[in-house]
């Protein structure tokens, strides 16, 4: 019996897509047969950011509504020796086209046979939000160190807590080490000091990882790159290893390295 | 019936006092009032209003009884009644009047979004976020950072206090006064430790050490003795 995360952050664009694209990878790349459930019905992307967009025959709505068998709709990543399955959403119909309950059904039923079910939750608490939620027994909330960012999160962890999940977990993604340095961000501790719930992971912003999604090959598959290793370090969190977060006096040195490396190629 | 004595008036130098009987039915009372009231009315032609305190003892009055009864003084007289006193009142009121003397807890956070509501005081063990919100018909005690919006006295209660342990609010609100945080950058706001908020005299709420609430808010006290 497999674990369903549902990854949400109440606020668009903090990278709830991006993160679930690459713990998907991260945790196929580990060894597990992971699942991953794109429930952004009308606004679907976790299928361009995977690749795998030519490949969808069948989506989620075809499924609920009885028109193709489960198996049917999962698009495989052949990057990854059947561990890494997508169930697109559907693009022509919207949000009110899948139950909470059909959602619940669903995820138990994909839960015996996968170790893992990330549930990419779309923006905002509506129907969208309640159909990610409903078959989830974990919750990663992402959010980026802004105070709009963080005030959406407080928000949704607070729903969260309200349904029957595991207290969720925070992934701060997009941190941007000079501001952060410097004072003009929000910090680590103050961001989960007052969300006051489990840090999971802090993801540096990279520009590869805009290149990344958009050649369709997320992050994680690359061996060296900052935030791919971060997204790895998440994903072994929740498998249970202790690997402690990157220091960021340590990332200070390299910035200034890449910035210096940055201007030089320039000149 | 008629000669026994269902209503009794009494003068005080504040005014009458109505005694009415709270054995006989509530028909026979109301007769012999404005009978009562009728007689008495040629000894006192004032101009001027005397105020009238009604008892009624052991009965139960509904609304409409006790504004029955208020008419009655009031148009034969140059009554006003000030008040009526029953020793009597129904469970919900009594339920009522327990939600609004208790002090109800939580140990938690008030994320962003979240409303919590009671009739009484209430002590919050944990951070009130921003966009989190505290309403209580009597004071606010919050063991945490208070970032949201605290509400105290919400029915109307002017005496109401909000005490924080870090009084970073949004806003405050206390009866129907409102106070907002002023428009500073967030990182520049000074700390604020161990704090309460009032109205004073000039119909203000203002922020103060925690200290003065003994002298400003002497009913805060409940406790007695000590040695």
């Amino acid at each position: 019996m497999g674990d369903a995360i549902v990854i949400t952050s109440g606020k668009g664009g903090v990278g709830k897509t991006t993160t679930t694209a690459n713990l998907g990878t991260a945790l196929a790349m580990q060894g597990k047969k992971v699942c991953l459930i794109d429930t952004d019905i009308g606004l679907r992307n976790l299928d361009v950011v995977l690749g795998l967009e030519n490949r969808i025959i069948y989506d989620l709505v075809d499924v609920v509504e009885g028109r193709c068998k489960v198996h049917q709709a999962l698009v495989k990543d052949k990057r990854f020796d059947d561990l890494l399955y997508l169930l697109p959403a559907a693009q022509t119909s919207d949000k009110s086209a899948v139950n909470p309950k059909q959602m619940k059904e669903l995820v138990e039923q994909l839960k015996q046979d996968y170790d893992f079910i990330l549930i990419d939750c779309p923006a905002g608490i509506e129907q969208g939000y309640k159909n990610a939620i409903a078959g989830a027994n974990k919750a990663i909330v992402v959010t980026t160190p802004e105070r709009s960012a963080v005030r959406d999160a407080d928000r949704i962890v607070g729903l969260i807590e309200q349904e029957d999940i595991e207290p969720p977990m925070l992934v701060i993604n997009r941190i941007r080490n000079s501001l952060m340095i410097s004072g003009d961000m929000l910090d680590i501790d103050e961001i989960t000091s007052h969300l006051s719930i489990d840090l999971l992971g802090i993801v540096i912003d990279d520009d590869q990882v805009i290149t990344a999604s958009n050649k369709g090959e997320p992050i994680a598959m690359n061996p060296d790159n900052k935030a791919s290793i971060a997204y790895r370090n998440i994903a072994k969190r929740i498998l249970g290893e202790s690997i402690p977060l990157v220091s960021l006096t340590e990332e200070k040195k390299t910035f200034f390295q890449k910035l210096l490396g940055f201007i030089g190629s320039k000149n | 019936m008629g000669n026994r004595q269902n209503v009794m008036i009494k003068g005080t130098k504040d005014g009458f006092i109505l005694k009415l009987n709270d054995q006989c039915s509530y028909d026979v009372l109301k007769e012999e009032l404005i009978e009562k009231l009728a007689v008495q009315y040629k000894a006192l032609d004032d101009d001027h209003l005397i105020s009238a305190q009604i008892e009624v003892g052991n009965r139960y009055l509904t609304n409409e009884q006790r504004h029955e009864l208020k008419e009655i003084v009031r148009s034969q007289k140059s009554l006003v009644v000030e008040e009526i006193l029953s020793n009597v009142i129904t469970v919900d009121a009594a339920d009522i009047l327990i939600r609004q003397h208790e002090m109800s807890s939580m140990a938690g956070i008030v994320r962003s979004g979240q409303v919590i509501e009671v009739d009484g005081d209430f002590l919050l063990i944990g951070d009130v976020n921003p966009g989190g919100t505290i309403m209580a018909g009597g004071n606010i005690y919050v063991i945490g950072k208070l970032q949201g919006i605290a509400h105290a006295g919400c029915y109307g209660n002017n005496e109401a206090v909000i005490v924080a342990s870090q009084m970073i609010p949004s806003q405050l609100r206390i009866a129907q006064h409102l106070n907002r945080a002023p428009d500073m950058d967030k990182n520049e706001q000074e700390t604020h430790e161990m704090e309460c908020a009032y109205i004073d005299e000039s119909e203000q709420i203002v922020v103060d050490r925690l200290q003065v609430l003994r002298h400003i808010r002497p009913n805060i006290t409940k406790y007695e003795g000590g040695r």
